[in-house]
């Protein structure tokens, strides 16, 4: 198994007693697509974020790639995330005032997964497919498009070639076009890469071609005792 | 990609950052300009008065004395009769006196009657002497030799004539019209007041305020022979005098003699300690000064902290997007140590240069209104040691905005 989950629990520390997620048994296999699909404010991005390991759940056992994330040091969760997880957020997935090379090059900074002389021909490489033309590779990120900054995100989620790829809503702030080239490049890139990738979002409609399609409301007990 | 980072980051919010690197470096300036002046003219003053063992003047404190003999800052209080100038001069103990004579002034710079003994004995600096750019030493009653500053600003070369005024005002409605002088010799630089003096002999001194006669007249009469026309003009009274002794440890002995004097008060005083009364004196501006352009230095910084604090609050979405790729906390720590290192090293570099740039432009107006040569150049290891402080304080006052970021991002 990729991720694998056991009786995780998350509160927050202002709300100790107030649980906003609690999972008995969940897991993803390797190179599984899985489209995990709740409403808003049910615990979908506190999810993401201890997958990631940016907070750390209460109780429970977290495994990754074979690895108790719940056992880790910060230092140790901060190089996980860095070499084995890719995301992609529904906005904000890049740092605006940096062109799209450097947003790219600084998601290698602390992985340091590509050597140095190979990683600026790998992030043209990317961008080039995902069609990010010349002129637009050195402007300020936020002088590009929504739907040019999405792309750009994949391939900033890529360049350390993870194992695992989460998206969170990354579609929410695309128009229909740009949505389907999306979800088109997306899938392409990860099944030409052989990711899991983990697609949490509330519209059913793009759920067509995951290989599992979740209810995060079957998963999280906590937001069923809601 | 680190550095680039955080200059990218400040380029970003170019307006708040402006203004706080614009008050970081008007603190830089104020700190540098307090240092530099202060020991640049604790050098100037210290080099003027190389080499003289005892200034004697009437009686008067002895900064005072200092100060009008050699500094030609103020006024004396009183005069000293040639012939005590010329009986302690004669004492075995002294090797050579330089006797002056104040009060009188040319556009603005000040004439100093002495004898050729000031070209011989004055020192400077490291023991050097006055040395002459072009000309030579005055000779007749009416020659004058000018400072470097004197000659540059107004001018004047060999052969100009010019008049002399009674005061030491700009403008002076008494002018010794009818005895022109002569520019006989041109010094070189010596970065003391002797640069913006004129120098003139005694006998043209006192041939100028004789009140019998216009000089000129008086010359016609005829001499014996080998009988110069200074004879005419023999001094009676004297500002001041400084000598050089046999041997230093003869200078308390002598100093005693002069100022237990019978025929007529005298101080006489050690410049060197004379000096350090200055300078103590002095301490308390100093220190006043020193606090005020570090309370300056402070509010820069602490100005530098708020708005390090403001973006923080702003950049809660790139400190999060930056910790998802796997940026550990101390990155964001450092991150937001080197954006106010960048600040303080732009700010660093614009207060330097905008002081060195002042004192170029001010160099002049100094040396001719205050006597005070101030080098442009400000780069020293004083310099680097305030450029490290003001470094490590910007390290100091940004770690509040980085420890707030440190522990946003150990929380998420």
């Amino acid at each position: 198994m990729t991720i694998e989950l056991k009786d995780v629990v998350f509160s927050y520390p202002e709300t100790p007693d107030k649980s906003v997620l609690n999972i008995q048994s969940w897991a993803v296999s390797s190179h599984q697509r899985v489209f995990v699909h709740g409403p808003s404010g049910g615990g979908k991005s506190t999810l993401l974020n201890v997958l990631s390991g940016i907070i750390r759940p209460v109780a429970g056992e977290l495994t990754m790639l074979s690895q108790r994330l719940d056992q880790m040091t910060n230092r140790q969760l901060d190089r996980f995330r860095a070499n084995h997880i890719g995301y992609i957020f529904q906005q904000f997935n890049l740092i605006p005032y940096l062109n799209a090379v450097d947003n790219i090059r600084l998601a290698n900074q602390f992985s340091k997964t590509i050597p140095q002389a190979e990683l600026h021909a790998n992030i043209i490489d990317l961008l080039t497919t995902f069609g990010l033309d010349e002129t637009d590779r050195d402007r300020p990120t936020e002088k590009l498009s929504i739907g040019q900054q999405q792309r750009i995100a994949i391939a900033r989620a890529l360049i350390n070639k993870p194992e695992i790829l989460i998206a969170d809503e990354p579609t929410s702030s695309l128009d229909k076009t740009n949505r389907d080239v999306f979800m088109s490049e997306l899938h392409a890139m990860v099944s030409e890469t052989k990711t899991t990738l983990l697609f949490v979002s509330h519209d059913l409609s793009l759920s067509d071609s995951f290989d599992r399609v979740d209810s995060l409301a079957d998963i999280n007990t906590a937001e069923r005792a809601h | 990609m680190f550095a680039k980072l955080a200059l990218k980051s400040l380029l970003n919010r170019k307006g708040s950052v402006f203004l706080t690197v614009i008050a970081m470096s008007v603190s830089v300036f104020a700190l540098l300009a307090v240092d530099h002046i202060r020991s640049q003219t604790k050098d100037s003053f210290h080099s003027t008065v190389s080499g003289i063992d005892l200034i004697v003047g009437a009686r008067t404190g002895s900064l005072n004395l200092l100060l009008y003999s050699v500094f030609r800052i103020g006024n004396p209080t009183n005069n000293i009769d040639w012939s005590t100038y010329k009986s302690v001069a004669a004492n075995p103990k002294v090797a050579w006196a330089i006797p002056m004579s104040l009060g009188d002034s040319h556009r603005g710079y000040r004439v100093v009657g002495t004898t050729q003994d000031y070209f011989e004995h004055f020192s400077f600096g490291k023991k050097q002497t006055l040395d002459f750019d072009t000309g030579r030493p005055f000779a007749e009653v009416f020659d004058v030799v000018l400072g470097s500053e004197v000659a540059k600003k107004l001018n004047y070369t060999l052969g100009t004539n010019i008049v002399l005024a009674h005061g030491l005002g700009k403008t002076s409605f008494s002018l010794h019209d009818d005895n022109p002088f002569t520019v006989v010799g041109i010094l070189k630089p010596s970065g003391t007041p002797v640069d913006q003096s004129l120098q003139v002999s005694l006998h043209g001194m006192e041939a100028i305020h004789n009140p019998r006669q216009p000089a000129t007249k008086l010359m016609e009469q005829p001499l014996s022979a080998g009988q110069s026309t200074q004879v005419l003009f023999e001094p009676e009274k004297i500002t001041a005098f400084m000598l050089g002794l046999n041997s230093r440890l003869a200078t308390f002995n002598v100093q005693r003699e002069i100022n237990t004097y019978s025929r007529e008060p005298l101080s006489a005083i050690l410049p060197g300690v004379a000096l350090s009364e200055l300078w103590q004196m002095m301490s308390v501006l100093e220190n006043t000064l020193r606090l005020i352009s570090g309370l300056i230095l402070v509010a820069a910084l602490l100005g530098l902290t708020a708005m390090m604090l403001a973006s923080v609050r702003e950049r809660q979405r790139e400190i999060y997007l930056l910790r998802v790729i796997g940026a550990p906390p101390i990155f964001l720590f450092l991150l937001v140590e080197l954006e106010a290192i960048w600040v303080s090293g732009i700010s660093i570099l614009i207060g330097a240069a905008g002081l060195s740039l002042s004192l170029m432009i001010a160099q002049d107006f100094l040396a001719a209104n205050y006597g005070l040569h101030i080098d442009a150049n400000i780069f020293s290891q004083g310099t680097l040691h305030y450029a490290l402080l003001v470094m490590g304080a910007t390290a100091f006052a940004a770690a509040i905005p980085a420890l707030a970021v440190y522990r946003s991002a150990k929380i998420s």
